[in-house]
């Protein structure tokens, strides 16, 4: 009957052997027996029902996921193919009690980065206290003097982030990287769930997953409380670098949800302290970019003077508070790794809090001392350079040549500030289907949260990232990786407000009765196709029949 | 033209309108049904089959696939979308001389393949499916027929189905929560969420959603749009101008009722929106009624009884 997971702790029992750390499990507590038969509690149903499915069905059932992907266009470029963005079956699953813990953590990370931005680019208390040294954050490479002083009108800077969370041997949450700019990926989350509720329905049932089509509209409210004060009713817009870029899909689905203008640099241009839109109707004002253009190439007059993508003078009407860009720009210098070693000492300054989900553990390779641990040990330290996101240039030391550690060796002594590095955390493993049947893999998570100014708003789940290749660490779609539909499953319905879910019944129930006291009203037919009474067919039949039979008839009395 | 193939025009464009129709209503309900863990499965489903029209059993707990079973395949209810494919293309075979040949083969076929039973993981393939095989019919019809009697009739059919459709779901108000959600749905049901945020920049409340598919002068699936179109099709085929008044019933039924919608204020209609969208299913029933009356007059007089005996 489990069929589907034959051979599934093959690979765990073997390191097992050699003594080598073996990943937390997400869906098995027990991985030494090859074919697992228990699964863990916020797994159960899904263990359930997958367990009633052959590997053939399964496969099937990926394939629908893939071309339905297809034809809507949720596409990536490999080789100059268009293919499907692959999202693998398995549903990650999270138990709301544990997601209480990590959304909390969100939220206030997300806070302290507020203040440490807000601070940056204003007194700059952290650095005169000491909690962070000043050449830091000088030598930052997204660190922008420009951004300093422009603040919106509801002293927002983090409209959108995207924190990178991992699970480590033990199952503890940690975060792995901070991303402030513009953090990229929901709209797989959404479409992910579209599509797994229309291929997969019999994993929904019997649990109650919080949905999360809510993300557009609660972004939409964030933009709107972020535009200038003197404002009534802003415009918004979505501006993305164009067609080619390879989340166009993302933002073609959050202007379509937002029901705002999807623009280019080129649609836009800037007069009198304000940013207008060519329109059919003559310039338009916009009051909110939702900008999905880096800092370098917003505005020419400011950073690259060759951008296409920008348009000149966005970044003095910001400043002249006329138009608000969310993400605000210079948020870079949160995403350096550099400064996310500070972070927990961050939080703990600025909101007199300790980190609730903690840092993965990291060496500073300016100190000396530590520079010459981390060399010593290369070979079994991951090393990434401070302003890479997402994968970008990171060396595994375990994986990695002798030529490519060398080359690492100079890299790091000329450039230390250049570069982080940690141990060789074993991401959490969860089942995926690959070639070989369904295997464990490793997946890192990234929720989205959004900030309107009053309150953090975290969205239940948020994106699973899962690296293909076996034992493979580095999660990134642009290295081979898939997805995951994450669930966040309420153990009790009226979790989060009593009254509402109750409400929410009585409404159903409400509404049913109106229904039925309205009356219902059964649907006009024409006058031949009516359902009852009717039975001109049979008598048109009848007649054909009467009108065919005496004709024989006549013959054989011919004859 | 003769009533009977004139009948016949008007009902397969009520028929492929309300496959359309239903099909849309019934993926997006049975979608948001797995979606959102918070809705009572059988009550949603028990109100699905009173919005439809029919009567559900309240003996036992509903499921989706009750619903499926009945409203989606089942070739004997009369508000499945099997009924609806079969009975256009019925009419379409009444009128065989004067459909289109490519109408013809587009409704045969569907009919043809109109499958006895829907996997659960296929259903918003099988919706999918029924939605574009209404479109290729319209589209046949829009870029093939003469702009004469025939396609008036067509057409006529399809605005008294639309309203019809259209109201129907609003009469419900949907089945889930009060505030956002519920309109959404009912937006997407008509295919008019997207158009909804552009017109209302992604602002989602219940008046505006209400308005949007009551009064909206611009969106094809508004009550208001479908009901003005039904009317301008019964003026061009019948171009007179009177001084005084409007003499054809199903005009002058149609008439009130948009007056009706387009003059009062909309809170009004709200607040008791069951009710005002029952009085709209009940004049597009009126005048559905007197169009069969004064056009198709034949259909009246079943002459067979006499002869099976």
């Amino acid at each position: 009957m489990v069929d589907l997971f034959t051979g599934y702790g093959a690979n765990a029992a073997l390191r097992a052997e050699r003594g080598a750390p073996s990943a937390w499990d997400e869906m098995f507590p027990d991985l030494t027996s090859l074919t697992p038969v228990e699964a863990r509690a916020a797994y159960k149903d899904v263990f359930a029902a997958l367990a009633k499915m052959t590997q053939e069905e399964l496969r099937g059932r990926t394939a629908a996921l893939a071309s339905s992907y297809l034809a809507q266009g949720v596409t990536f470029d490999f080789a100059g193919e268009e293919r499907p963005f692959p999202l693998d079956a398995v549903p990650r699953v999270i138990e709301q009690e544990e997601w209480i813990t990590v959304e909390s953590g969100i939220k206030q990370r997300v806070r302290a980065l507020e203040a440490f931005l807000a601070d940056i680019y204003g007194p700059q208390a952290a650095v005169h206290d000491g909690v962070i040294p000043a050449g830091l954050i000088s030598s930052s490479n997204h660190f922008h003097r420009q951004a300093a002083g422009i603040v919106s009108a509801n002293n927002v800077r983090i409209q959108v982030s995207g924190i990178d969370l991992i699970r480590d041997e033990v199952g503890a949450w940690r975060v792995l990287e901070d991303n402030v700019r513009v953090p990229s990926g929901v709209s797989y989350v959404i479409s992910n769930r579209r599509v797994m509720a229309q291929t997969l329905p019999e994993l929904f049932v019997s649990m109650r997953v919080r949905p999360v089509g809510d993300y557009p509209n609660k972004l939409l409210q964030a933009l709107r409380a972020s535009a200038p004060a003197s404002v009534d009713d802003p415009n918004v817009v979505v501006l993305t670098p164009g067609v080619f870029n390879s989340a166009y899909f993302e933002h073609t689905l959050l202007a379509r949800l937002m029901g705002v203008e999807l623009v280019e640099g080129r649609d836009l241009f800037c007069s009198g302290g304000r940013v207008w839109m060519r329109t059919t109707a003559g310039p338009t004002r916009v009051d909110v970019i939702y900008r999905r253009v880096d800092d370098e190439f917003l505005d020419p007059l400011q950073f690259r003077a060759d951008s296409q993508l920008g348009s000149p003078g966005i970044l003095m009407a910001a400043r002249l508070g006329n138009v608000t860009i969310a993400n605000a720009v210079g948020n870079g210098v949160a995403d350096d790794k550099l400064v996310y070693t500070y972070l927990p000492d961050l939080i703990r300054y600025y909101l007199g809090e300790d980190a609730i989900i903690p840092n993965v553990d990291t060496w500073r390779l300016e100190d000396p001392l530590a520079l010459e641990e981390v060399l010593d040990r290369l070979d079994e330290l991951v090393v990434k350079p401070v302003d890479g996101s997402g994968g970008k240039g990171l060396v595994v030391g375990p994986a990695a040549s002798a030529a490519e550690l060398a080359t690492l060796r100079t890299q790091l002594l000329k450039d230390p500030r250049g570069w982080i590095a940690q141990p060789v955390v074993q991401l959490s493993t969860i089942p995926t289907l690959v070639d070989e049947g369904m295997r464990p893999r490793h997946a890192d998570l990234r929720p989205f949260a959004v900030n309107d100014g009053t309150d953090v708003w975290v969205l239940p789940g948020g994106l699973t990232r899962v690296a293909l290749p076996e034992g493979e660490l580095v999660v990134n779609s642009s290295q081979g990786g898939g997805s995951k539909d994450t669930w966040v499953i309420g153990t009790e319905p009226d979790f989060f407000s009593e009254s509402s879910a109750r409400n929410i019944q009585g409404l159903v129930a409400d509404q049913a009765a109106n229904t039925r006291s309205a009356g219902t009203h059964a649907v006009d037919h024409s006058p031949q196709d009516k359902p009852l009474g009717d039975n001109t067919e049979q008598q048109q039949q009848q007649q054909q029949q009467a009108s065919a039979a005496p004709a024989p008839q006549r013959k054989a009395g011919e004859c | 033209m003769l009533s009977r193939i004139a009948e016949s025009l008007f009902w397969i464009g009520r028929y492929i309108e309300r496959s359309d129709g239903t099909a849309r209503i019934l993926d997006v309900h049975l979608q948001l049904l797995l979606e959102d863990p918070w809705i009572e499965e059988s009550l949603a489903c028990q109100s699905l089959l009173h919005l439809m029209g029919s009567d559900a059993p309240a003996d036992r707990l509903l499921t989706r696939k009750d619903v499926l079973a009945t409203l989606a395949v089942d070739r004997q209810h009369p508000a499945s979308i099997a009924y609806s494919v079969k009975a256009a293309r019925e009419n379409a075979r009444r009128a065989r001389e004067i459909v289109p040949t490519e109408l013809w083969e587009c409704l045969n076929t569907t009919s043809a393949r109109m499958p006895r039973k829907v996997a659960s993981e296929k259903t918003h393939d099988f919706f999918g499916w029924v939605r574009e095989r209404s479109a290729l019919a319209v589209g046949i019809v829009e870029s093939g027929v003469s702009r004469d009697d025939a396609w008036h009739f067509f057409n006529l059919g399809r605005s008294l189905e639309q309203a019809d459709m259209t109201a129907r779901l609003l009469a419900t108000r949907s089945l889930t929560v009060a505030s956002g959600p519920s309109w959404t749905t009912i937006l997407r049901s008509c295919g008019a969420y997207e158009s909804y945020l552009r017109t209302y920049r992604g602002v989602p409340s219940a008046r505006n959603a209400a308005e949007f598919l009551l009064l909206d002068r611009l969106f094809p699936r508004s009550v208001v749009f479908s009901i003005s179109r039904a009317e301008q099709c019964l003026r061009e085929m019948e171009p007179r101008t009177d001084r005084v008044g409007v003499t054809d019933q199903a005009q002058r039924v149609l008439g009130q009722i948009r007056s009706q919608l387009e003059y009062r204020p909309i809170m009004d209609i709200l607040n008791d929106l069951s009710t005002q969208m029952d009085i709209v299913q009940e004049a597009v029933s009126t005048a559905s009624e007197a169009i069969g009356d004064r056009y198709f007059p034949t259909s009246a007089v079943p002459t067979w009884t006499g002869e099976a005996s």
